[in-house]
């Protein structure tokens, strides 16, 4: 059974479609690349399903529970979307890391909130704390675990994201072109991050740039162009035998 | 010398009283007034935004003016009482407004300087509109709006010399009142000159706090 099933999904801002009804689902355990050029939808589409944007129509159903439905406004009241924000984790291109606190605190935050909301903190604080502390070894980042954002690279500063993200045990973790902003160098680092998760059976939406990357790490690939899907397929099939033109053109300017 | 010295103190302490009072008022009442200018709700935004008009494009001696003595004098309700008690809450009241509505605009720079992106971080994580704002917004604001609001708050220390239009005993009346005379002393101007020192001396000691707070926050960016 599909963990995420998502409806046509269409998203107009200011007249212009930027997403123009989008179907797609995926398997528990499954790792789907959504690849294409800037201003294609891709962005949109991670913001929908993470509720930071409200679809103009379209259902998303998660392990088959509506979490929206255009028809029905009680699935967009605030309250409601903020648990259902939960299914889904994100990781921004720019890490947006809270910069007043250490890369330990900003992954133990959110769960302290949560269990603060709870009044469970007392019994939980050592909890979080150990969990925060081996998500941050997993990423490899123990001996910085007690330093601030702006003194850590780009990539540390991704990888410390990531583990934010990973600390509420999201059902699909979503990668939003997560090394645009890195230089060549530290792009592997966090690469190298995602592909283990890739294979402990997490469930991951990755929008990337890098095709190479998208090919290995992919079960499943989409290429969206213009605010739609237009061809998707095995990764192996659509990266070797693209049958859509505008596929092809796309890809021919990655291969030198 | 003492006699004046005393007398000058005493002014001072009123002057204090005021400013202590004025920011103690002026910083929650400003981060409402923040809100209500940042307001979804267009018909709030907009009646913020002419308050915010109206105050900063009077004088604050107008404004005083106006709060202390229109009560009494057009409506016929004197609401202030006399005494010095009387026009210390009229000016309080008059300055809280006042400086609430220079804050407020500072407040509102400081928030919108915080990328959107830390916004949605946090929600993302599941936190609520208000935990993000304590929790992340807040700190990163204050970090933003130290610097401005040192300067406003430096000119507070001397814009309570305003409250003198009213009246208020604070520490240029009591200089001045030794060239009409008080205490036994007339004709003398150099208590007046000399309040000079007090501000002088209070700001130190402010600006020296102020930049303490500002390198409390430099550890993060």
């Amino acid at each position: 059974m599909a963990i995420l099933e998502v409806k046509n999904i269409r998203k107009t801002f200011d007249k212009t479609e930027v997403l123009k009804g989008i179907n797609f689902s995926l398997e528990k355990g499954q790792v789907l690349s959504i690849i294409g050029s800037s201003g294609s939808g891709k962005t949109t589409l991670l913001r929908c399903l993470n509720f930071l944007e409200t679809p103009d129509e379209g259902v998303i159903k998660v392990n088959n529970e509506i979490l929206f439905d255009s028809a029905d406004p009680l699935t967009r009241s605030e309250s409601q979307v903020r648990k259902k924000r939960l299914h889904f984790g994100l990781v921004f291109q720019s890490f947006n890391l809270f910069p007043q606190y250490t890369a330990l605190e900003n992954v133990m935050l959110a769960p302290t909130m949560a269990a603060k909301e709870k009044k469970i903190y007392d019994t939980e604080k050592e909890n979080i704390k150990s969990q925060a502390v081996e998500l941050i070894k997993k990423v490899g980042l123990a001996e910085r675990m007690n330093n601030y954002p702006h003194q850590l690279s780009g990539g540390q500063q991704q990888r410390v994201a990531i583990a934010r993200a990973l600390i509420l045990k999201p059902d699909i973790l979503c990668f939003d072109e997560p090394t645009s902003a890195l230089d060549p160098e530290l792009t592997g680092e966090v690469l190298k991050v995602i592909r283990s998760l890739s294979d402990k059976n997490n469930t991951m939406i990755i929008v990337t740039h890098e095709m190479e990357f998208a090919r290995d790490v992919a079960d499943h690939v989409i290429f969206m162009d213009g605010g739609g899907i237009c061809e998707q397929g095995e990764p192996r099939e659509l990266f070797e035998n693209p049958r859509e033109e505008r596929t092809k053109q796309f890809l021919s300017r990655y291969k030198n | 010398m003492p006699v004046v010295i005393g007398a000058l103190n005493q002014g001072f302490l009123q002057t204090l009283k005021l400013f202590s009072i004025t920011l103690l008022g002026a910083f929650p009442l400003g981060l409402l007034i923040a809100f209500g200018s940042l307001s979804k709700i267009k018909a709030i935004s907009l009646t913020t935004q002419f308050i915010i008009w109206i105050i900063r494009g009077t004088p604050l001696m107008i404004q005083l003016l106006i709060v202390y003595y229109f009560p009494g004098l057009v409506l016929h309700t004197p609401i202030w009482g006399g005494g010095e008690s009387g026009r210390f809450l009229a000016a309080a009241i008059a300055f809280i407004i006042n400086y609430a509505c220079y804050f407020s605009e500072i407040y509102r720079g400081g928030i919108q300087s915080v990328p959107v992106g830390q916004q949605e971080a946090g929600l993302v994580l599941g936190m609520t509109k208000k935990q993000i704002f304590f929790h992340v917004t807040l700190l990163q604001m204050i970090k933003r709006i130290v610097p401005p609001i040192s300067n406003e708050i430096i000119t507070l220390v001397k814009d309570t010399a305003l409250a003198r239009i009213i009246a208020l005993q604070e520490i240029i009346w009591a200089g001045q009142a030794f060239m009409k005379g008080s205490h036994g002393i007339s004709g003398a101007i150099w208590p007046l000159f000399f309040t000079a020192f007090y501000y002088l001396i209070f700001n130190g000691v402010v600006t020296v706090m102020l930049t303490k707070l500002e390198r409390k926050m430099e550890y993060f960016r």
